[in-house]
């Protein structure tokens, strides 16, 4: 029997949402980490009980949390105290350091401030954890400011991969309105070697060895808020999604423009097409149609709330520029929520269900591919991210 | 050896899973980094949220208060007030009240 695990995070603390593969029926559990914001939570594909969370607060920093039975319980990895007096504890599984070593090859120390000034980089928290497809130990980590991390002892300890920093663009990075995050993470299912990160505001970055090097992927895209809107670097580019059967596919939503490339992110052209705004948060992809799109117009970068106060969400079954807008059991007078960068996500079953949270703490779902929406929880604290485990 | 009385924050109460009053034994001189220190010892996972992981500074939204008197400023080193070192009173780490 099927049943998909929703997993939320908000400003206020985690909720996990399942239910058994009909959808319609859902236990809520929650607030885990009460109080605490929650910028993603997300389970790892070799082990669907391994779940991590990345749980922050202004007042007490970051914080990793990891569960081994599927949300039940939680530990912070390492954070035990040792049970031999004298023993040195960890506590590590917190501890996000720049690499400043010589053999991380080109380490940078500053960035491009909001005034166009050079400005040192400092961890701020985690906006996205990534586990590997294959080991349920091996974890990345998307951090503000931009870098990457990697653990490969579940959380215990993390160690920055450096090459993406040190390739030699850093310098040209600034931050977007939400700070300079890291927060896309995609792991090429083919080869895994092949890693896709995107950062605002910096752009979009590819390795092909695992993360030694890296290199920018951002011809074609166009920007008219910098200065060079053709520019290599400086796009605010706030999330990308592909599916698994066409990794070199990439879909992306920019601050505005709605971004297709078909070779791993050499080239990208505009599918924006006939969608009545294209600036936007959110972009994912049908779990068993990989032109089938989905994204949810936002007003414009000051106005975070849908047009009309229509709640819409806009498919495309042609991989873009032919779109049309999704209605049934979502809002169609006086919403104004935001849906942010990792509040969408889709399940694997048979129809694929489509699931997405809003800033007023609403998670709605549809069970058929987003032809019907109902929601599943309305007055969660605002939410942050969204995730699917689709559970045999 | 001292037995020195901590209040903590409800937040970290709960992510440490204390229930109640912390009591640290510190060797050697009171202050506020071996208090501190001896905390951390017991509870790891405090590691990172009262002071920086590297640099060890006050995080900047936390405040050391003892019997009336704000520490948050003082160096590290300070002895601590005789009554905090014979554990007649707490040091308290306070969350700075800043809404949300």
């Amino acid at each position: 029997m099927s049943a998909v695990r929703v997993l939320v995070g908000t400003r206020k603390g985690a909720f996990i949402l399942a239910s058994d593969g009909k959808r319609e029926k859902w236990d809520v559990s929650g607030p885990y980490f009460a109080g605490w914001e929650i910028y993603h939570v997300k389970g790892s594909p070799a082990d669907p009980n391994r779940l991590y969370a990345s749980q922050s607060s202004g007042w007490f920093g970051q914080v990793i949390q990891r569960s081994s039975d599927g949300g039940k319980t939680w530990e912070t990895p390492g954070g035990e105290a040792m049970p031999q007096p004298g023993s040195m504890p960890a506590g590590a599984s917190n501890k996000f350091v720049y690499d400043v070593s010589p053999a991380a090859g080109k380490p940078l120390t500053t960035h491009q401030w909001y005034d166009g000034t050079q400005h040192p980089w400092e961890f701020k928290r985690v906006w996205h954890l990534e586990p590997s497809l294959a080991d349920p130990d091996t974890v990345y980590a998307g951090v503000e400011d931009a870098a990457l991390f990697r653990s490969t002892d579940g959380a215990k300890s993390w160690q920055e991969v450096p090459g993406l920093r040190g390739h030699g663009t850093g310098p040209k990075w600034q931050p977007g309105a939400g700070g300079m995050c890291l927060h896309t993470i995609l792991i090429d299912p083919a080869n895994p070697k092949r890693i896709f990160i995107a950062i605002s505001a910096a752009g979009a970055f590819r390795t092909d060895d695992g993360g030694n090097t890296w290199k920018p992927i951002n011809r074609g895209l166009k920007s008219q808020y910098i200065p060079d809107p053709n520019a290599e670097i400086g796009h605010c580019v706030h999330r990308v999604a592909l599916h698994k059967s066409r990794p070199d596919t990439l879909f992306m939503q920019k601050h505005w423009d709605v971004m297709r490339s078909d070779d791993a992110g050499e080239n990208w052209r505009e599918v924006s097409g006939n969608l009545p705004t294209d600036f936007g948060f959110v972009i994912d992809v049908h779990a068993h149609e990989p032109e089938t799109i989905y994204v949810v117009p936002i007003k414009s970068d000051s106005e975070h709330y849908p047009m009309e106060g229509k709640l819409r969400v806009y498919r495309s079954r042609t991989g873009g520029n032919d779109w049309e807008a999704l209605t049934k059991g979502l809002p169609q007078s006086d919403c104004y929520v935001n849906v942010l960068r990792e509040a969408m996500a889709v399940d694997s079953l048979d129809k694929c269900g489509v699931y997405f949270g809003t800033s007023g703490g609403q998670v709605y779902a549809s069970a058929d591919a987003g032809d019907n929406w109902a929601p599943i929880v309305r007055d969660l604290p605002p939410v942050l991210s969204v995730e699917v485990q689709t559970l045999q | 050896m001292q037995a020195i009385h901590v209040t903590l924050p409800a937040h970290l109460r709960t992510l440490a899973h204390i229930d109640g009053e912390v009591i640290v034994d510190v060797e050697g001189q009171v202050t506020l980094r071996s208090v501190l220190d001896a905390v951390e010892a017991r509870y790891p996972v405090l590691r990172g949220t009262i002071r920086d992981h590297v640099t060890l500074e006050r995080r900047a939204f936390l405040r050391f208060f003892a019997c009336q008197e704000d520490l948050s400023l003082e160096p590290p080193d300070t002895p601590l007030p005789e009554a905090v070192v014979h554990g007649k009173e707490p040091l308290m780490i306070i969350g700075a009240i800043a809404g949300g």
